[in-house]
């Protein structure tokens, strides 16, 4: 498959302070491609850059061909964008902010009433389409969000953490429309800290932390970086200090790496039974006690960790 | 071009959809004029306020007739509210008051104005040449001298058609003291519709030393000063509301989302623009018709009013986009935009007419839509047309381009995308 995102060497400096720092990847025709990291890592500006919201400071990227610093208005034609805040008129009706957007994609008359129809289908809103945004909740909100991306059917669609902060059942659907629209043909980068996501979704994945692409590639090839590690994750009491916990965890012989969030305790490890004794002999020592402990097996946490040392989650 | 429509109508409807904003943009006008409509007595039939009292300088040179029936108009009990007459004998003296401004106007009735109207019994030839009536108006008083002007305006179509017609009964009824010179006016207008057949421009024989046109009632209604005043003020809430909608655009995401459509920031910005404007003229027609409707207000020739209103909403509009472009954030705007209201407001002569007011105030005011918007409603309401407004119409246009070149300048496309 041909590419249709040719990312090179791209960098953003605000001021002083380098939030992107030389990211380069691609993206083939076809398929879903997600930039993971932490809050902060610099998915959004990079995400800004890509559909010529932010001058590069440096690089360049290619989009269908069109460079989106010397030809932004022929990459607009091709991308479509959801970005991570809502971005709608709350004193419109769903239907009202699709129109209004359709036409600002050049859309109007039948093509567009019956476009905008075919997409309050697919974000399963018809029934609300006469109701003023602000009456929706978080999660419909976050529907015509991205209803507005859709509508002049791009050929490749930014989605910037399109499911943070809302129910469960919406981010299902979130999800399931992500891959819908793939297997319809669309192309799609999706940016995200939630590791499930990425692998649910993704063809590929990039992960990114401050700024830098740190590992691209299929899940399968990503966590065969970090061998043939598993991760155990022991959850603890409330009061007790997991970070020290950590500490004491990395000592073990075969603990390769151990980092403490909130009430948890992520261990990375070749085989979570030679250890697992210890573990928990150590926690008792500590007077710590272990709640659960589940067994993982490689994924992209593990993969995050591996590189950073540090948890992928907040 | 499109483009640039279709997001000042979302914007039109945008605001009209905005509580808040319509209270401030409809509801606030309209109360307060029926508010100081009420304190001023409009609708208790006493004529007190800032307009009355009017000083007017009446120099009676004709000593006959119809001279004095024209100063017994300014002297009647109907007019004792709106003009303070005083009665004058020497034209050179009177003149030397107004121009130390101490009066509004001085009207000269000349020698000889009864006999140029009124056939003399011992000369039953054609009048001699119409012998003119002279309102010598103090130019820093130009609303008070309009009222005068068509107050002479009015008697004098009254009795041009009264000649037509080839009677002064009315004049003769008036002066006999058997009709009031308001039920005069009412035999006046029943004649005008009896005569508006056979009189023709060509047929007035006296004409009046300004370029006043005819009026047609003289009765002034301190509501059609109050009403555009408010409505003005006003406006320049909801050109202030219009210019925070941009920089509110780019906080809520809104903004952003149209810089990576399709769509140029010139589109962007012109569609912002045209959006002030059509709100702006929504409030001020739906206030012009609100105002015919329930004060039964006559704001005067349509086609004069409905281009005053597109200039000063124009005028207006460069202003909210200045202020926009001072600012950083919707919350200053809108802080800015209130001030600049009631400011003004207050220079614009929303409240007190300006002729009350020292002459740097007056020369300072005329920066403001207000006072040049209020000149054209002034000249409307007493009577003038499209024709008379050229003045502030320029004075208005000039204005919006100048601000809005500044704001542009100033503004830059740096504002619109960030870094
Ligand atoms: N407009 C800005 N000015 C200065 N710093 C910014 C700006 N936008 C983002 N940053 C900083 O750049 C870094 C990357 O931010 P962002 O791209 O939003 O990350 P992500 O989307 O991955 O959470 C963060 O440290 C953030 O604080
Ligand atoms: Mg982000």
């Amino acid at each position: 498959m041909p590419n249709i995102l040719e990312v090179q060497n791209l960098v953003k400096n605000y001021g002083d302070f380098q939030a992107v720092k030389g990211v380069s990847f691609n993206i083939e025709e076809g398929e879903i491609f997600s930039l993971l990291g932490p809050n902060g890592a610099g998915k959004t500006t990079t995400i800004s850059m890509l559909s010529t919201l932010y001058t590069p400071t440096s690089g360049d990227a290619a989009i269908g061909g069109h460079s989106v610093t010397k030809d932004p208005m022929a990459v607009r034609g091709v991308i479509g964008v959801v970005p991570q805040d809502l971005a709608l008129y709350e004193d419109l009706t769903a239907r009202e902010n699709l129109i209004f957007w359709g036409q600002m994609y050049n859309l109007s008359g039948k093509a567009l009433n019956s476009r905008v129809d075919e997409v309050l289908e697919q974000i399963g809103l018809t029934d609300k389409a006469k109701n003023r945004v602000k009456t929706f909740s978080g999660g419909m909100k976050r529907r015509v969000n991205i209803g507005v991306g859709l509508l002049h059917k791009p050929r490749l669609l930014f989605m910037d953490e399109p499911t943070v902060g809302i129910d469960p059942q919406s981010r299902r659907a979130i999800l399931d429309t992500v891959k819908d629209l793939n297997k319809q043909g669309m192309t799609l980068l999706y940016t995200t800290h939630y590791m499930e996501e990425a692998e649910e979704l993704s063809n590929r994945v990039g992960i990114i932390d401050h700024g830098e692409l740190i590992a691209l590639g299929t899940q399968k090839e990503l966590t065969q970086q970090v061998g043939q590690a598993e991760t155990l994750i022991l959850h603890i009491g409330e009061n007790d200090d997991s970070e020290a916990l950590a500490v004491t965890l990395k000592t073990i012989q075969g603990v390769q790496q151990a980092e403490a969030v909130d009430h948890e305790v992520s261990i990375v490890c070749a085989e979570a039974e030679d250890v697992l004794a210890a573990v928990v002999t150590k926690a008792n020592d500590r007077g710590i006690k272990i709640r659960s402990i589940d067994i993982r097996e490689p994924n992209l946490e593990a993969v995050f960790l591996h590189l950073t040392g540090r948890a992928l989650r907040d | 071009m499109l483009k640039t429509f279709l997001i000042g109508i979302k914007d039109l409807r945008l605001a009209f959809r905005d509580r808040a904003a319509l209270i401030l943009m409809l509801a606030a006008p309209f109360v307060l004029t029926l508010g100081l409509g009420l304190v001023t007595g409009r609708f208790s039939g006493n004529n007190n306020s800032g307009l009355s009292d009017i000083p007017v300088i009446i120099v009676n040179l004709d000593n006959d007739q119809m001279g004095d029936a024209l100063t017994d108009v300014f002297t009647s009990e109907e007019l004792a509210d709106l003009m303070e007459p005083v009665l004058g004998s020497d034209p050179e003296a009177a003149r030397q008051l107004i121009d130390e401004d101490q009066a509004a106007a001085v009207v000269i009735i000349p020698k000889g104005f009864t006999r140029s109207i009124i056939p003399q019994e011992n000369n039953f030839a054609t009048p001699s040449d119409p012998v003119k009536i002279e309102v010598y108006a103090n130019p820093s008083r130009r609303t008070s001298a309009g009222i005068v002007k068509s107050i002479v305006d009015e008697f004098l179509s009254r009795v041009e058609e009264g000649r037509v017609s080839g009677s002064v009964s009315i004049f003769q009824l008036m002066l006999s003291g058997r009709i009031t010179p308001g039920q005069a006016q009412a035999a006046g207008i029943a004649m005008t519709e009896q005569l508006q057949t056979n009189t023709t421009d060509s047929d007035l024989a006296i004409k009046l030393n300004s370029s006043t046109a005819a009026g047609e009632e003289v009765d002034f209604d301190i509501l059609a000063y109050l009403a555009p005043g408010m409505a003005l003020m006003f406006l320049m809430y909801t050109v202030s509301y219009g210019g925070r909608s941009i920089l509110a655009e780019k906080t809520q995401g809104t903004l952003p989302r149209l810089l990576v459509s399709p769509t140029s920031s010139s589109q962007i910005l012109g569609g912002k623009v045209f959006g002030i404007f059509l709100t702006g003229a929504a409030q001020m027609l739906i206030l012009i018709g609100a105002s015919s409707l329930f004060f039964q207000l006559k704001w005067g020739d349509p086609i004069g009013v409905i281009v005053l209103v597109l200039a000063a909403v124009f005028g207006a509009t460069g202003w909210g986009m200045f202020i926009t472009a001072l600012a950083r954030t919707p919350a200053q705007v809108a802080s800015i935009g209130t001030a600049v209201m009631l400011i003004f407001g207050i220079l614009g002569g929303s409240f007190i007419s300006l002729d009350q007011m020292p002459p740097a105030i007056q020369t300072f005011s005329r920066i403001t839509p207000n006072s040049w918007a209020l000149d054209g409603f002034t000249t409307l309401g007493l009577g003038g047309t499209l024709t008379n407004l050229s003045t502030p119409i320029a004075a208005l246009l000039a204005m919006g381009i100048s601000l809005f070149l500044v704001s542009v300048a100033l503004f830059g496309k740096k504002n619109l995308v960030q870094k």
